[in-house]
């Protein structure tokens, strides 16, 4: 423990911002790194707690309080070395994970929990200042051929822990650069892309080759692919958006939020694009879906020049305090005002959007809204909508973006041509724990596999997921795994 | 025996223990009367208190008297037989209990007959004795034998009766042997009491009053010796033990040798080297084994001292080699006497514990103490010629007129008298005599090699690589925790780390972990029959000295014995293990033998390499080797190393079996040895010095990558590593109550858990397994399981370890009951009152299917009833009435956390417990609402923090803590920076200064000591239960017992997962038991010896869920501790850093500010307690049991899970756990009658009577009484009365009035509360004012009496221990430990023993004369004025926590003051003397001034002034 009594001398503080006035000029990364002496503090305020619930509030089992001592012992190797045990991509879960450790940590009871995400950021920044991020090539090498598909965290991570497993390992993007939603969904501002090249280059030096520009079940064959590899890790994400199929949905001006942020993201990139331009220039601008990919729909509107942005959400506004039925330590839905909310926008909660209103020329001119009460269960969990007699209203926009969500993956295609099963609510059927489709050979991981979900909890999956193919290759696997293994089933 | 030694269940008969009385009488010149024999028996009878008698209470324990053969009476009473006895010397006497059955007796007597014969002696015949059996118990009667004595003349060819008494003594053993092998069912009841031509020996399991009646000898006026050696025996059991019964042959011993296994191993090591000149090859076989099996340590000890004796060492000189004085790092011990010593050392260890022995060879007649004084022997000398000793003062009753001297033995010293000669010879005297026999000093010159002065090793030698050391690291199980959490804080701070909140993680047979071989090994630890020792405070007793080489010949005295090598510690570093190995003195030397086998995973590969190692190491013993290295460094990917501890104990063992093992020492040289546990196996299974060397490597790796903040350089570091091991060892022994390295070597005082019977009877011979567990081959899969890792070949390249998670829950680390889920669970469901939500977490906790973390966890229910309707259950609110919270002090938790667990259990009806802080009397009050935050039960630990007469009045129940899960066997400490002022108060003492608990209890050296601080609470307040606290471990269920026959109330019997506060970690892991084991144990043993039913037992130890109540109850329990889980209800959160102060939530800190942030109420851990009681019912439901006493004990309802499915779990044997024994139809296996505890007939019924108006309305009284050393605890219970009804003020000064007369008991004034004015014309025995309360005591010496006061004992051991209040006066000397733990009393005495004020925080001393050794050791506050004319006194005090400072003007006033007192209340010369010249005196006096004590007192008054 860096110091015992850290974290009553200590506040919690989190590195500056560039203001948003300033920021939103922009598509920069816009939090400043804190001084030594910040960080140091910052690390004293962990309390090494007997029971460190960050550490289990963390889908990757992150180990948090060893990390938080060497940042505060200064030891950036042993850091390193801890924090890259358990996280292929620290520099990912550092900038834009919603670090469910924070709300387990045990400060949190009464005081602000530790900063443990900006610790984690900067211990991988300044492992990669240091020189101490490497290629970890592999000793040996196991001839074995795994084939990733999707090289969003999910895949990455996968494809990351296999080729440390000494496999070789190939993987698949149908898009012109790896990364998926960390390379085209996430904006800049929050993640600017050489971050995700740095990690995609140092990958390609440990041996990974990524293949771009190739959709599998399109450009080539799934069953080819199956059978030309060893193992093969479907990690396509959850692509297909929710749809608010309401009267005008035709209507020019609305679009799914991806493609506004994609072609964003891509435009920052400078790499072409095709189709029209999506944007919210001089534009009245209404985000339906209170999400993070709705706070970026707001954070790109903003930097676009948008007139207004309004943002509406069909539940109500939740509680900015934990409640008796979200205590301590468990993930609370909570108020939670993000980055972009700061640079601008009105939130509107409980409304619901009846209509798309156009104009003559088949544009959108405003939303026909709804205000709208929610029935509760006994655990204060809603149950089904009431509208609020005479709140109809109209409110002028040109832009809609629809921030609802994902469905599931993609069917048509790979998934249909390789005979994968789906689970209820359709994505790819595997169980936790062994990753396994219905198809030999074949694993399910991220997104794809557990529906629409966090970065985090992607890199988890695909660390997870890898551990089991290469134990289905070698019949045991040395690679780390988030839980607790039996050494005695591993080893004999 | 019928319900003896059949060791079914738990119970084994090794386990039992014995204590008590002993004494002797004597006429100096020898002459011989019958008033001797008379007054002997007087004494005996007036220690009955210190004996035992059973379940029947007319069947003691034993008891006996040694004395000379009465000629004239025996020459009479043989004549009648027509046997013609002849001259005195020239015949022996063979006292014999034969088994009553005629035909075995005849056998016995055909054997008795051959061996005479073949001995060439001649048989002049039989006397039987008439004996009273009436007169004795039931239980005795059962088992009695037929009494005989045997005439057995002296051959012409004998000349002397030393080698005709060597003769008898032979003939004995030799019958004996031949007895025990030839006719076993005789051999339970043939017993020699004695046979010699010079004693002989009375005794039987009778009690003391019994003995006379019994046998009729003895009251015969024709009887006469010239002395008489006395016992009274208090045994832990009720079974029928004639044999064990004292004295024997040689001695009568009070006391217990804890290193027993070691030290016959060692006896037997020898065995094949044991020659004598003394004794022919046949004779010597017809001795073997010298040692009988299966009887009590005392007997051992008796065996051992004969042999010793037979080949030519005198009495006093065997004495000395067996009980040695403290010599090791004594500099003010006479060199000539130091040589023998430690001459001495090299041939044999001590025989270690407390003892008082008294002795006798027939002419010599005298008494010893062990080194630590640890049982009372006061003697007193008379002007006519006699010399009597006994456990107390006071026994036999003398003129005082006739008292030359009263004294007190001294810890290591002897008291001698020569009868023949007809004096006394001192200590001095004797032990110069014996230890100038020989040139010993220039034979350690000549011979003892010591390592720094051998040459530099032949080879360089070369460290491990980087890569290497994270390789060895892996095939060794080390974990980043271990490193993090136990080697850095050794390497930096030079401490053992602590820890907090106990341990929650699966046994080591149970964890899915590989483990390390020594987690299966837990330390025993010393708890009521022998008191743990302070390695700290106390550690001029111990030694860590240890010596490398052949021992020799142990029945011959040779100077090669001391040709070895001697170190000063047992840890080796590289360098000097280097030199040890290629050490070449021409007639001394090493060999390597590496410890590997072959790791291919084949059934069998281990057993292998472990044959061929021991094969190895007998074959180099044989080429004349004298240190074996027994290594693991030669290990590679094709051999796996043999686990250390299994290596060194195999070969120990093996060598041992051929008598092969004292000829050479062996040193481990191990990379699997990290922690001090680790280090202790090692020891306690025969290595005889350790190279750590991959803990060093370890070390050296991280100073090297900067993972040490320090600018320490690797030699300190490694140096402070050693030295942490050193201190964690001396903590261990001291736990056991053993003091040196050398007794615990090869003590074996562990019990495994979870090893299998052959694998420990094969390679841990003697130990305790009971569980079973491991064999060879899983052994072996263990450490594949690590091998293969460091070898596998590690893909990621990366060095990271595993992490742990022992002392921290980690998610990839070993599992924990409390974790985040369990932990959330909890809480949530008692903050929200929700069933449904606590149901799954017990699910949680309870379901251990795939994970397996305890004994219970193993278990499941089995349906012998109909399930029966929730309803028909008692009411929870009555099963509530069963609980109690764990013992948490204010101080270890905060007010808040305290309080509301008091709240919470008032409110149930259970009971919360103060822990051992004390308790504020604003708590007494009942608060506005109606709730209370009074204690139920009321601590009393070691260091009776705010123990008042008023503290204890204000309980339901008092709580005796002998041990503590977390840390058995030691004491804890308040840092200085926990006391504020709040906590100074309520524990008495000064905010800011630290406060250190004693690992033992000062008045509790043993089993009878503690039944005195029972009788002393019940006399404090006889309406509240007295609870007993003991920790789990093997042998609890016999020392149970004693407690059930010492009169506890209630026993807990607490396992040793729990508790907070700050303890070793290595304590908390690896000392004690689960509760289950002890429970069994305890819940058999009580059953067996008819004592269930008079005792409530009680258990606790992470009891979380009702499934665990109920498991407890059907082993046993009918009372549930609970405390973590009632804290996490509370609040906590499990940060296990209670010792930091730095508690996040306000439970474990005294921080204000954090304190505040406590959350709980007590209806949160109401609904804990109420929803673990409807758990419970639904269990009864299902079961069919209405009540819980209808379901104590009843095991049948347990049986194993039949679908276990760890390989592990599926080795363990849980038989003995589910054993039921039958309850005899009288007794119910709940408690169900009252403890008689004897407070009818005791003094101070009258004293009360007499107090009647001054408790009334506080008119002063006036009486006096004649006092006997039986009448004990004088004024506790008057105390008791004053308390009720004035509280903690008391009585106005003086309103009670009181003058005894008389030798006063044990614990006179204990208690005694303000108002009380007690006057002792006489002496007092051990505990005079303990406890004081504010009371004033003066005592003085009989006007009548002509010696000088303050060079005589006046009163005992132990004085004023705990004393909170009051003054004490005290013409004359005190004995050893006088005034430790006073926290606010005022004393004068004019002489004290060793460790006078020790641990002391409070009030005044002034000593007026001579002090022992280790004055003021760990005294934080208060002060102590020493008288020191000649300036010796700096030699005897412990300066490491205060200054010795010249005296102040206002010091000068308050002694001058009491001075003037001391002469009015006790008129004391002394006293006259100082004050008359009192210009000269007051230069001479020191004032002992406690560091802390003087800064925080400096830093009051600054502030005041400014």
């Amino acid at each position: 423990m860096g110091k015992a009594t850290g974290f009553q001398e200590f506040n919690r503080e989190l590195p500056e911002k560039v203001p948003a006035a300033e920021r939103v000029k922009n598509y920069n990364e816009f939090v400043h790194l804190y001084t030594d002496e910040k960080l140091n503090q910052q690390s004293a305020r962990c309390m090494n707690c007997g029971v460190p619930f960050c550490h289990s509030g963390c889908p990757l089992g992150n180990i948090i309080p060893e990390f938080n001592d060497a940042v505060y012992r200064k030891n950036w190797e042993e850091a390193y070395n801890i924090l890259s045990s358990t996280n292929n991509f620290p520099e990912f879960t550092g900038r834009i994970c919603p670090a469910p450790c924070e709300s387990a940590c045990v400060l949190g009871i009464n005081k602000p929990a530790v900063a443990i995400e900006e610790i984690e950021k900067h211990i991988i920044e300044i492992a990669f200042s240091k020189n101490l991020v490497k290629p970890v090539a592999p000793l040996i090498k196991t001839g074995k051929r795994v084939s990733v598909v999707g090289s969003g965290p999910a895949g990455l991570a996968a494809a990351a822990q296999l080729s440390k497993a000494g496999h070789l390992v190939t993987v698949y993007e149908r898009d012109d650069r790896p990364g998926g939603l960390l390379q085209y969904g996430i904006p800049d501002f929050k993640l600017e892309k050489w971050v995700v090249q740095r990690r995609v280059e140092l990958m390609e030096k440990d041996g990974v080759v990524f293949k771009c520009n190739i959709e599998v079940g399109k450009d080539i064959a799934a069953d080819d692919l199956v059978r030309n590899s060893d193992a093969v890790v479907l990690a396509g994400g959850s692509t297909i958006p929710r749809n608010l199929p309401i009267p005008g949905r035709d209507l020019k001006g609305i679009f799914f939020a991806m493609d506004f942020l994609k072609q964003q993201n891509k435009r920052v990139s400078g790499v072409p694009f095709y189709g029209e331009d999506i944007l919210a220039t001089d534009k009245d601008v209404i985000v339906i879906g209170g999400g993070d990919t709705g706070s970026d729909c707001v954070g790109t509107s903003n930097r676009q020049g948008a007139k207004s942005i309004k943002q509406f959400e069909v539940m109500m506004q939740p509680p900015e305090q934990r409640t008796t039925h979200m205590p301590w330590p468990t993930y609370p839905m909570i108020l939670k005002t993000t980055s972009s909310h700061e640079e601008g926008v009105e939130r509107f909660w409980g409304v619901n959007t009846e209509e798309f209103l156009g104009d003559e020329d088949g544009n959108l001119r405003a939303l026909k809204v709804v205000d709208v009460t929610w029935e509760l269960d006994v655990m204060n969990r809603p149950i089904k909508f009431q509208k609020v007699e005479g709140s109809e209203r109209e409110i002028p926009c040109q832009r809609v973006f629809l921030a609802m969500g994902f469905l599931f993956p993609q069917h048509t295609g790979m998934i249909e041509s390789m005979g994968v099963a789906l689970d209820e609510r359709k994505n790819v059927k595997a169980k936790e724990g062994n990753y396994r489709t219905n198809v030999s050979k074949v694993f399910a991981a991220g997104d794809m596999r557990r529906g629409q979900s966090l970065v985090v909890w992607a890199i988890s999956e695909g660390r997870e997921a890898a551990r089991k193919v290469d134990e289905f290759l070698m019949g045991h696997s040395v690679l780390e795994s988030k839980d607790a293994v039996n050494p005695f089933e591993q080893v004999f | 025996m019928d319900q003896t030694e059949d060791g079914q269940g738990l119970y084994r008969p090794e386990f039992e223990h014995d204590s008590c009385g002993t004494g002797f009488i004597t006429n100096i010149n020898g002459h011989k009367t019958n008033q001797i024999i008379d007054d002997a028996l007087t004494m005996l009878e007036n220690m009955e208190h210190r004996g035992a008698c059973g379940c029947d209470p007319d069947s003691g324990d034993g008891a006996g008297i040694l004395i000379q053969l009465p000629h004239e009476f025996l020459l009479e009473e043989c004549s009648n037989l027509e046997i013609s006895l002849p001259e005195p010397g020239e015949y022996g006497v063979g006292m014999i209990f034969f088994p009553k059955e005629s035909a075995l007796k005849k056998a016995c007597r055909v054997i008795i007959g051959n061996a005479i014969e073949k001995l060439g002696l001649h048989k002049l015949g039989y006397r039987k004795l008439s004996v009273n059996s009436s007169t004795i118990g039931e239980t005795a009667r059962k088992a009695e034998p037929d009494v005989e004595q045997l005439f057995v003349q002296r051959p012409h060819h004998i000349t002397n009766t030393d080698d005709f008494e060597r003769k008898l003594y032979i003939l004995r053993r030799y019958i004996n042997k031949t007895v025990t092998e030839s006719i076993p069912a005789a051999a339970e009841h043939f017993y020699f009491t004695s046979f010699s031509c010079k004693t002989i020996i009375y005794k039987g399991q009778v009690t003391t009053y019994q003995l006379r009646q019994y046998f009729p000898d003895l009251v015969d006026e024709r009887m006469a010796s010239g002395f008489a050696m006395i016992h009274s025996r208090f045994s832990t059991n009720t079974f029928p033990s004639w044999k064990l019964a004292q004295p024997f042959r040689l001695i009568a011993h009070n006391g217990e040798i804890n290193t027993l296994t070691g030290n016959l191993n060692w006896f037997y090591s020898g065995l094949k080297s044991y020659a004598s000149a003394y004794f022919t090859n046949e004779e010597m076989e017809m001795l073997l084994p010298v040692i009988d099996n299966n009887q009590s340590d005392s007997a051992c000890l008796d065996n051992i001292i004969e042999i010793l004796l037979h080949t030519g060492r005198s009495l006093p000189h065997v004495m000395m080699m067996l009980i040695p004085e403290a010599w090791d790092g004594n500099e003010q011990m006479d060199p000539i006497k130091k040589a023998f010593y430690e001459y001495h050392a090299t041939l044999m260890e001590p025989w270690d514990g407390p003892a008082a022995i008294t002795f006798t060879d027939g002419k010599f007649v005298g008494a010893l103490l062990d080194r630590n004084g640890l049982r009372p022997l006061r003697f007193v000398i008379t002007t006519d010629g006699r010399v009597i000793a006994a456990s107390e003062a006071g026994v036999l009753k003398l003129d005082e007129k006739l008292v030359l001297r009263k004294g007190r033995l001294q810890p290591g010293k002897m008291l001698l008298v020569d009868t023949e000669k007809g004096k006394i010879i001192t200590d001095d005297e004797i032990k110069h005599q014996v230890a100038s026999r020989q040139p010993y000093g220039r034979w350690l010159e000549n011979y003892k090699i010591r390592l720094s002065e051998l040459a530099e090793p032949r080879l360089a030698f070369a460290s491990l690589s980087e890569d290497s050391v994270f390789r060895y690291q892996q095939v060794f199980g080390y974990t980043r925790e271990d490193i993090d959490t136990i080697i850095k804080p050794m390497a930096l701070d030079g401490k053992e780390p602590v820890g907090s909140m106990g341990t929650d993680v699966p046994l080591a047979i149970l964890s899915d972990k590989p483990q390390h071989l020594s987690s299966y090994f837990k330390q025993f630890f010393a708890q009521v029959t022998n008191p743990p020792i302070d390695p700290i405070r106390e550690r001029l007793v111990m030694s860590l000295a240890t010596f490398i080489g052949n021992n020799g010949n142990l029945l011959d005295e040779d100077k090669m014995h001391c040709h070895c090598v001697v170190l000063q510690h047992p840890i080796l570093k590289n360098h000097q293990l280097e030199k040890l190995r290629s050490i070449d003195t021409g007639m001394f030397h090493a060999k390597t033998l590496q410890t590997y086998y072959n790791a291919d995973g084949m059934p069998g590969s281990l057993e292998k390499g472990i044959a061929r190692l021991c094969r190895y190491a007998e074959d180099s013993v044989d080429d004349g080797f004298e240190v074996l290295i027994l290594s693991d460094r030669a290990i590679d990917s094709e051999h796996a190393p043999i686990p250390s501890l299994l290596a060194v104990s195999a070969v120990h063992h093996h060598l041992i079996k051929s008598g092969r093992r004292g000829a050479v020492g062996l040193v481990v040289e191990t990379g699997d040895t990290w922690e001090v546990h680790h280090f202790a196996c090692l020891l306690a299974f025969g290595a005889t010095a350790i190279n750590p060397y991959l803990a060093l490597s370890t070390i050296e790796t991280l100073k090297n990558n900067g993972s040490l903040e320090t600018s320490l350089d690797l030699k300190s570091l490694q140096k402070n590593y050693v030295k942490s091991v050193n201190d964690g060892l001396l903590k261990i022994f001291s736990k056991m109550g053993i003091s040196t390295l050398q007794s615990y070597h090869g003590s074996q005082v562990f019990e495994i858990l979870g090893l299998n019977k052959s694998v420990v009877d094969k390679y841990f011979a003697g130990a305790v397994t009971r569980i079973g567990g491991l064999g060879l081959d899983e052994i072996a899969r263990e450490s594949l399981c690590k091998h293969k890792i460091g070898f596998g070949g590690s893909k990621s390249g990366t060095h990271l370890l595993p992490e742990g998670g022992i002392y921290q829950w980690k998610r990839r680390g070993e599992s924990h009951l409390f974790n985040p889920t369990t932990v959330h669970l909890l809480q949530h469901a008692t903050r929200t009152n929700n069933y449904d939500i606590y149901k799954n977490y017990a699910k949680e906790i309870n379901e251990q299917t795939e994970k397996h973390f305890t004994i219970r966890g193993l278990l499941d229910f089995a349906h012998h009833r109909e399930a029966i309707s929730i309803d028909e259950v008692e009411p929870a609110e009555n099963i509530m009435k069963r609980f109690a919270t764990g013992a948490m002090s204010f101080g270890s938790i905060s007010h808040e956390a305290h309080s509301t667990m008091a709240i919470a259990m008032n409110r149930i009806g259970g009971k919360s417990n103060t822990g051992e802080g004390g308790e504020d009397e604003i708590r007494y009050e009942p608060m506005p609402n109606g709730d209370s935050m009074r204690s139920a039960i009321k601590q009393v630990a070691s260091a009776r923090f705010g123990v008042t007469s008023n503290y204890l009045t204000n309980a339901d129940e008092l709580q005796i803590k002998m041990a503590q899960g977390a840390k058995p066997g030691e004491g804890g400490q308040l840092p200085g920076h926990k006391v504020d002022d709040w906590i100074a108060k309520t524990r008495h003492s000064t905010p800011g200064v630290g406060l250190i608990s004693p690992p033992p209890h000062h008045d509790i050296y043993s089993i009878e000591d503690l039944a005195q601080l029972i009788f002393d609470l019940k006399n404090a307040n006889r309406a509240a239960r007295i609870n007993v606290k003991l920790v789990s471990k093997a042998g609890v269920g016999t020392i149970a017992a004693g407690v059930a026959k010492a009169h506890a109330d209630v026993i807990l019997i607490a396992g040793y997962d729990g508790g907070t506060g700050a303890s070793p970690i290595s304590s908390v892991k690896h000392a004690g038991l689960p509760w289950e084991l002890g429970l069994s144990e305890a819940h058999q043993t009580l059953v067996r010896n008819k004592l269930r039913s008079r005792v409530v037992l009680q258990t606790d130890g992470q009891l979380k869920t009702g499934r665990d109540l109920a498991i407890a109850c059907l082993m046993g329990a009918e009372e549930w501790g609970v405390a973590t889980a009632a804290l996490v209800a509370g609040g906590c959160i499990m940060m296990r850093k209670c010792h930091l102060n730095t508690c996040p939530v306000g439970v474990a800190t005294q921080d204000p500010e954090l304190r505040k942030l406590f959350s709980g109420k007590p209806e949160h851990v109401v609904n804990l307690f109420r929803f673990m009681a409807e758990e419970l019912r639904e269990i009864m439901a299902e079961l069919g049991f209405r009540t819980v006493n209808e379901m104590v004990g009843r095991v049948q309802f347990l049986k194993v899970k039949d679908n276990l499915t760890s390989w592990k779990a599926k080795q363990i044997d849980l038989s003995g756990i589910l054993h039921p024994v039958n309850n005899p139809k009288d007794v119910t296996l709940y408690n169900s009658e009252k403890q008689d505890h004897g407070m009818d007939a005791i003094l101070d019924w009258k004293l009360l009577e007499a107090a009647k108006v001054a408790l009334e309305d506080k008119t002063p009284v006036f009486a006096s009484f004649d006092v006997r050393n039986v009448d004990r605890t004088i004024g506790t219970l008057l105390s008791n009365e004053i308390s009720k009804k004035y509280g903690s003020a008391g009585l106005p000064d003086n309103t009670v009035n009181y003058k005894f007369n008389g030798s006063a008991g044990q614990s006179f004034g204990a208690f005694a509360t303000k108002g009380i004015s007690f006057e002792l014309e006489g002496e007092a025995n051990d505990y005079v004012g303990k406890g004081l309360s504010g009371a004033q005591l003066a005592i003085y010496p009989a006007e009548s009496a002509t010696f000088t006061p303050e060079e005589n004992i006046i009163i005992g051991n132990v004085a004023l221990y705990g004393a909170t209040a009051g003054e004490v006066f005290i013409r004359g000397m005190a004995g050893e430990r006088f005034a430790v733990r006073n926290s606010g009393a005022t004393t004068v005495v004019e002489g004290i023993g060793d460790h006078g004020c020790e641990y002391m925080t409070g009030g005044r001393a002034l000593i007026l004369g001579e002090t022992g050794r280790n004055f003021a050791a760990g005294m934080s506050g208060g002060i102590a004025w020493v008288y020191n004319p000649n300036n010796t006194f700096s030699e005897n005090c412990n300066m490491e926590m205060v200054d010795l400072d010249p005296l102040s003007i206002q010091d000068e006033e308050q002694i001058t003051t009491l001075l003037h007192k001391h002469i009015h209340l006790t008129g004391s010369k002394v006293a006259q003397e100082l004050l008359a010249n009192w210009k000269k005196a007051s230069t001479q006096f020191v004032k002992v001034y406690p560091k802390e004590y003087k800064k925080v007192l400096e830093k009051l008054q600054y502030q005041t002034i400014g």
